[in-house]
């Protein structure tokens, strides 16, 4: 048994088919990993700690029950999280200071653990934005992550690891939070397909919180059917997050191939094709052609609905660092330091005017939802902007870059809906740019079914980038 | 809203009232923050909602 020289391109379904017919060992992968991101790593900086010892392990037992039998849809995937989640022997760094001074947790996070005992072996945690309070990728306690694509690129945040991780082919599948956009912008200026399932979908237990009444979990992956897999494994109610819903299991890998048919495909109009780069709605265009989307919709009130995410997002995280931010402020990175001390001064009145219109904008989406299935829009405004920028100009009006980069993904995970961003080369573009796939609440499917069309027909694809 | 929003005296009470340290340098930025928010809160509130709209106690869509 060898590890093929493409490695780095491998799918996590690729590795586990071939390691499930004994053509590939599960140890010869963890350690080519390894290799792989001691070389890597230092260029991109996405890794905060490689779980070297654990995945040698790991990959021995996935070895071993293989050998005996076992069926394990992801016997062998390396995979990596980005560092909320816990794991067992580390502290939760949440791409804070602070939290380095935390006891190690003492068990996986719940999704960690789906997916080992699926056969996936984990290679350590990946670095963030500080407290998932941000778009960029940069971070001014452990550096910043740099876009794989273009190294003088921001890789998008908060998940900003977990995309250049995946980008540069260190692993296949890496993990991450979206509360705002937080998946779908790295996968978009990394060029990834990211899931952001339905809010409540999948268990947070065991991950540190940014803003409970937004924060979802999602994979990243360099194709459609592997984030199918790994959504696949990681649904099931654990009782432990007091959000999840008791949903049924919804599999999704196997009707993958059933196509688009019968899916009734809208553009996004309004608010989602005015402050655009031409890029991002290029990049929305080409998708709606290849899938024959012709009618356009109007979303009522999405700037609204972002306004309203905003001022949910600036509260809740502000409240949940209020003893932190109060007492140790210099501790905080300056870029989410000032927006939680704003956070503290919000009205109450304010907030519960936004919670209560989220009501109002979840039912005005369920009514259109009546008439189409599925919804593209851009994922961002522009492709990755390079490190430091710190001003953007949309439709004739300068703002700043952080808070504004998540414009489009905002009003989607306000209410909670399940989105693939699948990413898009444009003729002639060095970077890639990714559109938002979105679907009825609990679809994950449709949008998932979408993002592989398009990955078989080429008008999406995620490669590995050439560092 | 009434009036116009002072994001000045807004943080200068603020911080006061919950105990903030906010330096110097920090203080524009701060107060271009919850300018920011304030903006974003008077479009939120600037839409009319029925009485019987509630806050939903499960978020999901």
């Amino acid at each position: 048994m060898s590890v093929p020289d493409d490695l780095a391109s491998m799918t996590a379904a690729g590795t586990a088919g071939a390691v499930r017919a004994g053509s590939l060992s599960a140890v010869e992968v963890a350690k080519a990993t390894l290799e792989r991101i001691e070389t890597i790593n230092p260029v991109v900086n996405a890794f905060s700690d490689v779980t070297a010892e654990r995945a040698l392990a790991e990959a021995a037992g996935v070895d071993e029950a293989v050998s005996s039998g076992a069926d394990l849809p992801l016997a062998g995937v390396p995979f990596a999280v980005k560092n909320l989640f816990d794991i067992e022997g580390l502290p939760t760094l949440a791409g804070s200071k602070i939290n380095r001074e935390h006891t190690a947790a003492k068990t996986d996070a719940t999704l960690i653990r789906k997916l080992t005992q699926a056969g996936a072996v984990l290679m350590g945690g990946l670095h963030m934005g500080e407290y998932a309070y941000d778009f960029t990728g940069e971070n001014a306690h452990h550096g910043n992550c740099l876009n794989p694509h273009d190294l003088t690129r921001m890789t998008g945040g908060s998940s900003s690891g977990s995309g250049a991780a995946a980008a540069s082919g260190m692993v296949p599948v890496t993990l991450g939070s979206d509360t705002n956009g937080s998946i779908r912008v790295p996968s978009s200026f990394c060029g990834l397909f990211g899931l952001k399932p339905t809010y409540g979908r999948l268990s947070r237990h065991g991950t540190f919180p940014f803003v409970g009444s937004l924060d979802h979990l999602g994979p990243l992956a360099r194709s459609a059917e592997d984030l199918s897999l790994v959504f696949d494994v990681m649904q099931g109610i654990d009782g432990s997050d007091p959000v999840q819903a008791d949903r049924p299991l919804l599999p999704t890998f196997e009707k993958l191939n059933e196509g688009i048919g019968g899916l009734r495909i809208a553009v996004a109009g309004g608010y989602f094709r005015e402050k655009a780069e031409p890029a991002a709605l290029a990049a929305v265009d080409k998708v709606a052609g290849a899938l024959g989307a012709t009618a356009e919709i109007d979303i009522p009130e999405a700037a609204r609905a972002r306004a309203a995410a905003y001022v949910i997002t600036v509260m809740e995280g502000a409240n949940l660092h209020l003893e932190r931010i109060t007492k140790r402020p210099r501790d905080f990175d300056p870029d989410t330091r000032d927006r939680f001390l704003s956070g503290t001064m919000v009205p109450g009145v304010w907030v519960q005017q936004a919670q209560r219109f989220r009501s109002w904008f979840r039912s005005m989406m369920h009514k259109i939802f009546e008439h189409v299935d599925v919804i593209l829009a851009p994922a961002t405004p522009f492709h990755a902007l390079p490190s430091g920028t710190k001003t953007i100009t949309l439709g004739g009006e300068t703002m700043p870059a952080r808070p504004n980069i998540g414009l489009f993904t905002q009003p989607v995970s306000f209410i909670g809906l399940p989105v693939v961003a699948v990413p898009v080369w444009l003729d002639g573009a060095d970077l890639p740019i990714g559109v938002q796939v979105i679907a009825p609440a609990w679809r994950e499917d449709f949008a998932l079914r979408v993002a592989h069309q398009l990955e078989l027909d080429g008008t999406v694809k995620a490669p590995v980038a050439q560092l | 809203m009434s009036g116009e929003f002072d994001a000045k005296a807004h943080v200068a009470h603020m911080e006061k009232m919950i105990g903030l340290t906010i330096e110097d340098d920090w203080r524009p930025v701060v107060e271009a923050h919850i300018a920011a928010t304030q903006k974003a809160a008077e479009l939120v509130l600037s839409f009319p909602l029925e009485d019987d709209v509630e806050a939903a106690p499960v978020f999901e869509a």
